[in-house]
């Protein structure tokens, strides 16, 4: 396949706006006499509340409105941003109103104060008197499930949802006549998003008395749809509008500081009332990624074949529902999904309510922690059988066409197999992985890899529907709306890449703009699930196609020739055969607009409902230098291989696979939420939470296998958030090459090693 | 706590009147529109908020605004010369070291801060110099890169 | 904004002292990277300040007529890593406090903040313990000098008394003279963070034999502790591997690190011993310059 703008490196549509301070995001746009809302959280990790008193809040020079859970309706809403569902049985659990007298972790809202400034409006709520009736706190998933535990939300015994599922034979009788069985506990740390921009939201009452919310969101359209449950108000009642935004990771998928500001708004007559999360907020009130408890068990022969693997899921899902049993179901459902070879699988799961901040979407949605599973696991068979982990995996793979019985997509794995030859020929893992081998002395070296598959998109546990639409303006420039999001992913740029390689017209002419805007954006679910290129892509395509027959058509028309023999290069109307340029599109446009007789606007609108998906996959190897004496572990060289179909653009795919593996690292290595035995926050800002910076990276690498995916755009799949999976059981594995020490926690910190290390006698 | 303070933003005078309890960071952004120079920690442990102070690159969350009077301050806004990026804009921009962007200013800040030093620097030094500074959806590399090539750069 | 009930700019030494004497609940502010922070906490909400940023008198380095080093309070810990003074008889100082948060931070924070915030994981504190750094406390009343580990008190105390403010940080010559010194940070991460451990060691040797040695630690202790049992079981010891560790195992003797959710005393103590060895062995030339 050769394309002319689709797979090239072109320039990123908001890069010049974000180099030169132009691209305005949330906290950059005002209104005329904002106001600043600040919230009263709780201090206790479980509890009713059993007094409040906001007079001394009142009393503050500045402060306009304290509001309580006592002033609002109790209307309970979910906040996860998937799609709606006609069904009811298949929509979200709405167990969270904007504020509560009973508070289920430390930081939930109990009240609101706004003020003529954020420096008042802090000062108040901090003033705002609370006395709370303690109840049990849980932290573990276990605790919660005690028999007699006090329920956090009311009839649900601390159960979001479980599950159970079979594939092939009964895996017990396997394990009994199996060579060997290896049973591992892994237990994985929660870990936050932490994009640099925080949560950020205003609202006001527009001259029509419609609320229109700025948000830095992922999801305008379903923050839409939840305002409008969680007020009771038609969905039309709001305009949801999304600026520049600062990142983020899944936590932006989920409707949290919108309420708080519709709420305060139109409790001062629809007054702008702006909420901006400071970091401590954030990392206790905003979502967090799953800690999760996995049990693996695996029968296998001598040989290495596995013959069966059972699962045991526990997620602690902690004080609201949010994605409700979503990201377990998702683990489960990518549990078995690279090795298929194994036949016979079997896998149990739950989420439970604990008092931890609540658990939501991020990057990669459950993958993470399954793979951080299955990958190590893998590793640890090897190391029973004295195998090589590549060709442990290699017995278990197959070439042959897959299906997921789980979830019923077909897929194949061809491109995962080529990934992983480049991949061991690039570190020389031949050689390494044996010469590591046991290993004396303080600094140990050692090579690890790990290996996924993931899907693109949300089909089947989800309806994929994009809107899409295209209008050459006069001048035989595109401008395109669409409802999908950018974030930073680089989405607007690989759109613009697809309608200028489908129409013909230059990259450079193809204009969109950061901004959604739900009053004029078309409907599209928003940025998650990897599924942006793969379905929106499509719309873009099917929108650009239309536009394409109607240059030809236009054209055909005001030059007397047959459209069959015309095409679109370079911003001219072509002559097929020979090449030659016969019109410009500007020249075509405006004939085409101002036409006394026949004048038309050049425009499309389109739907499109995706109903399939296109797994891709991926590869991570590294590199590990393992400091025995203090638990230090240095990554001396990391890099992903990816099969995400065709690169629409070479330069932000890679940028995503390197903001993954960076992502991973701090998953692997340094990275966890820290809470003492109430629940309340140790580690709740950014000097305490262990993001890596520039120090704590060597160079990343990013490479591709470019598989052609029938159903993407020009045969693309999707990319962004598997870029993170690998790292951590790519890590781990290294680890245990370098020292022969299995460990199966995350984060493995030095404190982490340490134990480990001294457990196994090496200390 | 009002008090007038002259400073020169991005080569202009300016006399600004602020509270003395302010931040730079907040004079900035809501006194002198400034919005380059954003808010992500307020404590200088991101570096999103950093501007050069006198030629230094300095996060503004954490500096009180009474001390840049009589001082030359410099953000994103200022770095364009006669409608041209300058020479690391022009490198974040050709090696694509962008993505979400909330970072980026105060990376610029900080790499702008080193290629005024007209030294060269290794990969490890171009590392230090820029770990003040976090960001989470590049891993860092292609800025770092970036900064490589925008100290090479006339 | 931050809760400031009071703020006074300071110009000169007298005025900060004037000012400091005026309001004796005012606290000196400097660079401000932990004041700042602390008021924003809330630990330091209301305080009434008095601005010393601006005091160049007290941003100099110097080395007096004796061999003396004199660090102005006012030092910043980018310009204590550059200063050529600092450079060619301390460089382990300044290699020490560029450990410290990142470069933003480095460029305004202080050499006499990071000492008169107290905390034991201060990294200039324990290199400034070894040193045998004195400290100049001027206020209007007349001045005091005084040994820095006497300074510090407790967990975030240190002897600073009312209407006083740290001036000079002095390092004679006979504390820095003839030796080599290595600072070992171990962290988290390798910028913007604090230290589970700092370790810092000095050390003079003659014919392969240690003469003199001086052996500090940031978080062994509630305040930046020397140890002098390690220190007295080294000198006179061969520069072995072995010796090196014997005395990284010696040291145990002179502190108590503790559990916090930041690292176990288990893994602390374990700390204390490795940093101790690699600085000994890189100081005495037994290993190839690997850092910790």
């Amino acid at each position: 396949m050769s394309f002319k703008c689709v797979n090239q490196r072109v320039i990123r549509k908001d890069i010049v706006a974000k180099v030169t301070g132009r691209a305005r995001y949330t906290a950059d746009r005002t209104e005329r006499e904002m106001l600043y809302g600040a919230l009263v959280r709780s201090k206790v990790a479980h509890g009713y509340v059993k007094s409040i008193d906001t007079s001394k809040a009142e009393q503050l020079p500045g402060v306009i409105k304290v509001v309580t859970y006592d002033d609002l309706k109790a209307i309970k809403f979910p906040t996860c941003g998937h799609p709606h569902s006609v069904i009811v049985e298949k929509r979200d659990i709405a167990d969270k109103t904007v504020f509560t007298n009973h508070v289920r972790h430390f930081g939930d809202e109990i009240a609101g104060v706004v003020a003529v400034d954020s420096y008042t409006a802090r000062k108040a709520a901090e003033l705002v008197e609370v006395e709370y009736e303690k109840l049990p706190v849980y932290l573990e998933s276990e605790e919660a499930l005690q028999e007699g535990a006090k329920e956090i939300h009311d009839g649900s015994k601390n159960i979001v949802k479980e599950d159970e599922y079979e594939l092939g034979s009964d895996v017990e009788p396997i394990f009994e006549s199996a060579d060997y069985v290896l049973e591992e506990d892994y237990d994985i740390s929660p870990v936050k998003h932490c994009h640099l921009e925080n949560q950020i939201a205003y609202a006001y009452q527009d001259a029509e008395q419609r609320i229109v919310v700025v948000s830095a969101t992922q999801i305008p359209h379903i923050v839409r749809r939840i305002l409008s449950q969680a007020f009771e108000l038609p969905y039309s009642k709001f305009r949801i509008i999304k600026p520049y935004v600062g990142g983020g990771f899944g936590n932006k998928q989920d409707v949290v500081v919108e309420p708080q500001v519709v709420a305060l708004s139109l409790a001062v007559g629809g007054k702008p009332v702006l909420i901006e999360y400071s970091r401590e907020e954030q990392m206790v009130a905003t979502r967090t990624r799953h800690a999760v408890k996995i049990s693996l068990k695996s029968g296998f022969n001598k040989d290495g074949e596995i013959l069966a693997q059972k699962a045991v899921i526990v997620s602690n899902g902690g004080g609201y529902a949010a994605h409700g049993h979503a990201i377990t179901e998702t683990m489960a459902g990518n549990f078995m999904q690279t090795y298929m070879s194994i036949k016979n699988f079997k896998s149990e799961q739950i989420t439970t309510y604990t008092n931890l901040p609540v658990a939501g979407a991020m990057r990669a949605y459950g993958v993470p922690q399954i793979s951080f599973a299955v990958e190590s696991h893998l590793d640890s068979i090897a190391g029973m059988l004295q195998l090589d982990p590549a060709a442990l995996r290699d017995i278990n793979m197959t070439e042959d066409d897959l299906n997921n019985e789980f979830t019923g997509v077909d897929y194949s794995i061809k491109g995962l197999k080529e990934a992983i030859e480049r991949g061991k020929e690039r570190i020389s893992w031949n050689e390494k992985q044996k010469a590591y081998q046991g290993q004396i002395g303080e600094k140990r070296k050692g090579v690890g890899m790990a290996c996924f598959t993931f899907d693109s998109g949300t089909w089947p546990y989800y309806p994929e529907l994009a809107g899409a639409n295209i209008t050459m303006n006069q001048d035989g420039h595109l401008y395109m709306h669409l409802g999908a999001v950018e974030i930073g992913q680089g989405s607007d740029t690989v759109f613009c890449q697809m309608a200028a390689e489908t129409t013909g017209v230059s990259y450079d002419n193809v204009h969109i703009n950061s901004l959604t805007d739900t009053d004029y954006s078309p409907f599209d679910t928003g940025a998650y699930g990897t599924r942006q290129t793969y379905i929106t892509g499509q719309a873009v395509v099917k929108a650009a196609e239309i536009i394409y027959g109607k240059i030809l058509e236009k054209a055909a028309n005001l030059l007397d020739v047959g459209s069959e023999k015309l095409d679109v290069a370079d911003d001219y109307v072509i002559d097929k055969a020979s090449k030659r340029q016969l019109m410009s599109l500007a020249d075509l446009a405006l004939n085409t607009y101002y036409n006394e007789e026949s004048g038309e606007v050049i425009t499309c609108s389109v739907s499109n409902q995706v109903k399939s998906n296109s797994i891709n996959t991926g590869v991570c190897f590294t590199e590990v230098e393992v400091d025995i004496t203090t638990g230090k572990v240095d990554i001396l060289d990391i890099f992903n291989i990816h099969d995400c179909g065709t690169v629409i653009n070479p330069d932000t795919a890679e940028g995503q696979v390197h903001g993954g593996i960076s992502m991973g690292i701090g998953y692997a290595l340094m990275e966890t939420m820290l809470f003492n035995k109430d629940g309340l926050p140790l580690n709740d800002n950014l000097l305490d939470y262990k993001l890596p910076t520039t120090l704590d990276h060597p160079d990343l690498g990013a490479d591709f296998v470019e598989t052609y995916s029938e159903t993407g755009p020009f045969g693309a799949k999707g990319l962004s958030e598997p870029t993170t999976v690998p790292t951590a059981p790519a890590i781990r594995n290294a680890i245990l090459n370098a020292t022969g020490v299995k460990v199966n926690s995350l984060p493995m910190n030095p404190q982490c090693l340490f134990e480990n290390f001294k457990d196994a006698g090496l200390i | 706590m009002l008090k007038q303070i002259n400073i020169t933003l991005n080569g202009v005078e300016r006399s600004v009147e602020i509270d003395e309890r302010e931040s730079l960071l907040e004079v900035l952004r809501d006194k002198l529109y400034m919005t380059s120079v954003k808010h992500g920690c307020g404590v200088g442990e991101c570096g999103a908020c950093a501007v050069l102070i006198d030629g230094v690159a300095i996060d503004s969350c954490i500096y009180l605004a009474t001390w840049a009077d009589g001082k030359e301050i410099r953000t994103v806004e200022g770095f364009e010369q006669d409608g041209e990026l300058n020479a690391m804009q022009e490198a974040f921009v050709e090696e694509g070291a962008v993505q979400c962007g909330f970072c980026i200013p105060g990376f610029l800040v900080s790499a702008t801060e080193l290629k005024e030093t007209n030294k060269s620097y290794t990969r490890d030094e171009v590392r230090k110099a820029l770990s003040g500074h976090l960001c989470r959806c590049t891993g860092y590399q292609k800025i770092v890169e970036a900064t490589e090539k925008g100290l090479e750069k006339e | 904004m931050f809760d400031i009930s009071n703020y006074r700019e300071a110009l000169s030494v007298k005025d900060a002292m004037t000012y400091l004497k005026e309001d004796p609940s005012s606290m000196v502010i400097a660079g401000g990277t932990d004041v700042l922070i602390k008021v924003r906490e809330g630990k330091l909400a209301g305080s009434s300040l008095v601005g010393i940023h601006k005091i160049d008198d007290l941003k100099g380095i110097c080395k007096d007529a004796n061999g003396d080093i004199h660090i102005g309070s006012l030092v910043c810990f980018t310009q204590l890593e550059e200063d050529e003074i600092i450079k060619e008889n301390v460089d382990y100082l300044g290699k020490a406090g560029g450990t410290m948060g990142g470069p933003q931070l480095r460029n305004i924070a202080t050499i006499g903040g990071n000492v008169c915030n107290g905390v034991t994981s201060a990294d200039s504190g324990s290199m400034l313990v070894c040193l045998n750094a004195n400290l100049k406390l001027s206020s209007i009343d007349g001045e005091r000098i005084m040994p820095i580990s006497d300074f510090y008190m407790g967990p975030g105390k240190v002897d600073l008394r009312a209407g006083e403010l740290l001036t000079d940080i002095i390092i004679m010559k006979e504390d820095y003279e003839g030796f080599t010194g290595k600072y070992i940070k171990f962290s988290q991460r390798r910028a913007m963070d604090i230290a589970t451990i700092g370790c810092s060691v000095m050390l003079k040797q003659k014919g392969g034999v240690i003469t003199d040695f001086r052996l500090g630690y940031g978080v062994a202790a509630p305040t930046p502790v020397r140890c002098p049992v390690a220190e007295a079981f080294a000198v006179g010891k061969k520069a072995t591997e072995e010796n090196a560790k014997a005395i990284g195992e010696k040291a145990l003797e002179d502190v108590m690190p503790r559990d916090s959710w930041r690292g176990s005393k288990a893994f602390r103590q374990q700390l204390i011993k490795e940093l101790a060895r690699k600085a000994i062995e890189e100081l005495a030339g037994l290993r190839g310059g690997q850092d910790a």
